[in-house]
């Protein structure tokens, strides 16, 4: 069975429809990318599939149950993670804490134990913290670790978004172009990192991205989008060889 | 790099975290002045007219403290703080008025009119957190202001009076019905009379402490992570499973319940409450969202040195008598305006710029 | 009978919370923020009429005028010294110091006049007109009162959609920075706004203590906060919103004073608002904003 199952997913914003038809099956483990020309509807697909808006039409599945409707917070706990593209850290929060919200709803105790300082608070606490320095260590971060994330710098807090989503434990990772603002020597490395955190925490990852080396380095297959609907499917070279996909890239 | 891993927490596990030592700096802060205070009172070193300020000025300090919960932490305007505390203030004193024959233990009496307090105004903080859920900033605001003043309004028309049949409750005084023998206990626009005076600044300053042990432990907890993010961003929270409704109805019930127990040392420190616009109004509640702005928005310390200064102010500047208010609305104007205005922060940023160019040179190696 | 008296003063007493929403309205749609002082300002231009009238007895409509003036040289003035610093500051600092510009406002006055209730001359002068033989009686505030405000609301309505200097106010409340690519004077449509409400704070500050004449420094205090309320109903920021949600919040208080209860009107109006919010949560006729992920 497929990790992911989206059957004509199309949502409609006051007569204009924003996505169209959208279909897509990711197996497990596989490493997918979703492309097209800006405004062609990449971020609401991810919207759609994290419940930011819900869709007009169609329907989507995470290991077979049925995600449509349901609260942002509902589908992160059914095992779909993302980041964003304009960045939403929490600016105010140590690094450290930033991970140790994502890890929320891993490692529990109550509110109650908190405030009373029981036992369950200080060996829960422990733990997280170990977790968290452990996932900050795989991007480079833990030396940032009591940092505020406001203060880190550009390509750390873009590394910091995808920590934050792993911490979530999820089985599908969403990354809203990961390499924005990135030079090329950052994006290698990230590539790296990408292809690392698959392997290392058995993820299937779906990334939307401007940047074709990136793309044409750690895709497997992908979809392009033009105007909401899809243009082209399938192995990436092939793809991106297109006529049709160069057009809407480059224009008439 | 195996050095610089030196300064990360995991190792560094046996000395203090920041966060503990700045909250203990806070209790200290708290404790001390405490000490200060009472063995000037105790050794009759304090005017009357200052010691009466006691009491009230640990009252705001815990309005302001629970308020900040809301403002600072959770990140939601409020401008009906004044309502929950106007809850708490009547439950209170309804309660002890009515079991003073009973519960001759006053100590016994005033804990459970804290508990009752607390409960019923964490029931009207519930009721508010409904319509939080589905309004934002300026537009909860206003509703949160409006509930504080529905709160006022109605406790000002209600009366309860209570006699062998039980408790008669109308809004209109000629239809009481209550026996001869009976007690009317709310009066209407008279409110409560004849509350024992429980309170006193020994009862103020443990009621700040358990404030203090309650919002710092859990501002740095599971739980307080998890709010913070609301505050934060609103939609990264929700993508990383964070239940928005739980956390901001939480916050809203705890902080009405704090809110509640001042009412109650509110209450217990006067002889007749009433509910007028300068206790439980909207002019209350905007006075300790001046205390929380002030203080800074999450900053506990802050907020506890800022109420205690801005309460006090007025009065010590009773000197100037009519002037007081005047000066004090000035100060409050300029001091917003230093603290935020364009021209003032540009100043200070170039300021501190030239003051720590030097260290943030020494920084730029490990970016 | 005593249904239409009641709906009909109902929509005097709101033409005037339309009048100070106003003001409320067009400032926050073009600022963003709550004026929470502009309530003081009609209480300003009250006792402006009241000095100028009982001291040094000059004709009503002189007074008024010269109040107008001053309540909007006074708006201009507290932008220019109190807001106009905060143009980039959170909305929250900028609340705190309205807060602070009200306080001051009310201690002004104090100092000035004294904490005692004054009570005001109306400043109009035609003679009620009764119905049904003597069963409906409507005072001359209450005409004078209804009059004036449509005459505003269309006049301001026709000045924001036609003007130049109107346009200019509605691009600025759509987007600073645009507006200002486009070459209008942000700064002084904004000043241009505050003019604007305050001028309506002192015509509402005029009628309203005509007809209730009750004059102290805290005068202006709760009918702001109704007519902020006002505001809110309608939608915050729209012109409409104000006009409709102010009439709404005075009609809905005089019948329940009328028919429920004096004590509990307040608490009745406040409910409205909640309950209206709930169901529309950025009013009757505010727009939707959706933030973009």
């Amino acid at each position: 069975m497929a990790l992911l199952e989206v059957k004509n997913l199309g949502i409609t914003f006051g007569g204009l429809k924003a996505v169209d038809n959208f279909n897509l099956t990711l197996e497990k483990g596989a490493l997918y990318g979703l492309i097209g020309p800006n405004g062609a509807g990449k971020t609401t697909v991810f919207n759609l599939l994290t419940g930011v808006y819900k869709p007009t039409s169609g329907t989507f599945m995470l290991d077979g149950k049925e995600m449509k409707g349901k609260k942002p917070a509902e589908i992160n706990k059914a095992g779909i993670a993302r980041t964003f593209q304009n960045i939403r850290l929490f600016k105010n929060l140590s690094v450290l804490d930033n991970v140790k919200v994502g890890l929320h709803n891993q490692m529990k105790y109550s509110t109650v134990a908190g405030i009373f300082r029981l036992p369950g608070f200080f060996k829960t606490e422990k733990k997280m913290t170990e977790k968290a320095l452990e996932l900050l260590k795989v991007f480079g971060l833990d030396e940032h670790a009591d940092t505020l994330a406001s203060n880190l710098p550009y390509g750390k807090q873009r590394k910091l978004e995808i920590a934050r989503a792993i911490a979530t434990n999820p089985k599908l990772l969403l990354l809203d172009e990961p390499a924005a603002g990135m030079n090329p020597n950052e994006t290698n490395e990230l590539m790296e990192t990408i292809r690392f955190v698959r392997d290392h925490f058995d993820l299937t990852v779906l990334v939307i991205e401007h940047d074709m080396s990136l793309v044409s380095g750690i895709c497997e297959e992908i979809t392009v989008l033009n105007f909401g609907t899809e243009l082209a499917k399938g192995k990436t070279d092939e793809v991106l060889k297109n006529p049709e996909v160069v057009k809407a890239y480059l224009g008439q | 790099m195996a050095n610089k891993s030196n300064n990360s927490p995991l190792v560094k596990k046996k000395t203090m975290r920041p966060v503990t030592k700045q909250n203990l700096i806070t209790y200290v802060m708290v404790i001390a002045v405490f000490t200060l205070f009472q063995t000037l009172s105790a050794t009759g070193n304090l005017k009357y007219a200052h010691k009466a300020l006691l009491v009230p000025v640990c009252t705001s300090i815990i309005m302001a403290v629970s308020l900040n919960l809301v403002v600072g932490v959770l990140g939601e305007l409020s401008l009906g703080h004044a309502g929950f505390m106007c809850v708490g203030a009547y439950a209170g004193s309804f309660f002890s008025v009515l079991t003073e024959d009973v519960i001759t233990v006053s100590w016994l009496r005033f804990i459970l009119a804290f508990v009752i307090a607390a409960v019923c105004a964490s029931v009207a903080g519930i009721l508010i957190g409904i319509p939080v859920l589905r309004l934002k900033g300026d537009y909860l605001a206003i509703v949160t202001l409006a509930f504080g003043e529905i709160i006022k309004t109605i406790v000002n028309a209600l009366y309860i009076g209570k006699d062998a049949d039980g408790f008669h409750v109308t809004l209109d005084s000629t239809k009481l019905n209550i026996a001869a023998d009976g007690q009317i206990i709310l009066k209407g626009p008279q409110g409560i009379t004849g509350t024992p005076k429980d309170s006193n600044f020994v009862v103020g300053f443990i009621l700040i402490m358990i404030t203090l042990f309650i919002v710092t432990n859990l501002m740095d907890s599971r739980t307080g992570r998890a709010i913070m993010s609301i505050r934060d961003n609103r939609i990264a929270a929700e993508s990383v499973g964070i239940d928005i409704t739980k956390y901001k109805l939480m916050v809203f019930t705890i902080s009405a319940a704090l809110a509640g127990c001042a009412g109650v040392l509110y209450s217990h420190n006067i002889s007749t409450l009433t509910a007028t616009t300068s206790n439980f109004g909207y002019n209350m509640s905007i006075l300790v969202l001046v205390y929380v702005v002030l203080g800074g928005l999450g900053n506990i310390r802050g907020s506890i040195i800022s109420a205690t200064i801005l309460y006090a102010l007025p009065e010590l500047l009773r000197g100037f008598s009519e002037y007081r208010m005047l000066i004090y609305a000035i100060i409050l104007i300029v001091m917003m305006i230093v603290n935020n205005g364009t021209y003032f922060v540009k100043i200070k940023e170039k300021i501190f710029y030239n003051f720590s160019s030097k260290i943030k040179k020494d920084k730029k190696e490990v970016i | 009978m005593k249904f239409l008296s009641q709906l009909i003063s109902g929509i005097s007493l709101g033409s005037i919370y339309s009048l100070i929403a106003l003001g409320y309205t067009m400032v926050y749609g073009i600022a963003k923020m709550l004026n929470f002082a502009h309530g003081d300002v009609i209480m300003i231009g009250a006792f402006v009429i009241y000095t100028l009238c009982v001291t040094a007895g000059l004709p009503t409509i002189i007074c008024v005028l010269i109040a107008i003036v001053f309540c909007t040289l006074l708006g201009v003035t507290i932008e220019r010294f109190a807001y106009k610093p905060l143009r980039q500051a959170t909305s929250l600092a900028v609340l705190i110091t309205a807060i602070g510009v009200s306080y001051l406002l009310q201690n002004v006055a104090l100092l000035i006049f004294g904490s005692d209730t004054k009570s005001f001359t109306s400043v109009v002068t035609i003679d009620p007109i009764s119905f049904a033989g003597g069963e409906l009686v409507i005072s001359g505030e209450t005409i004078v009162t209804i009059i004036v405000s449509v005459i505003i609301m269309i006049a301001l309505v026709i000045f924001v959609n036609k003007s130049k200097p109107g346009k200019a106010m509605l691009a600025v409340s759509e987007d600073k920075g645009a507006a200002q690519l486009m070459g209008i004077n942000v700064n002084g449509t904004i000043a241009l706004t505050f003019a604007i409400g305050s001028a309506l704070a002192a015509i509402a500050g005029a009628l309203l203590c005509s007809t209730y004449p009750a004059l102290s420094p805290y005068t202006g205090a709760m009918p702001g906060i109704k007519a902020f309320v006002a505001a809110v109903l309608g939608g915050i920021g729209s012109i409409p919103g104000a006009m409709i949600g102010g009439i709404v919040l005075g009609v809905i208080e005089n019948l329940s004073k009328g028919y429920i209860s004096s004590q509990l009107s307040d608490a009745i109006v406040f409910a409205v608002l909640i309950v209206v919010l709930l169901v529309r949560p950025t009013g009757i006729m505010g727009k939707k904003i959706n933030e973009k992920v």
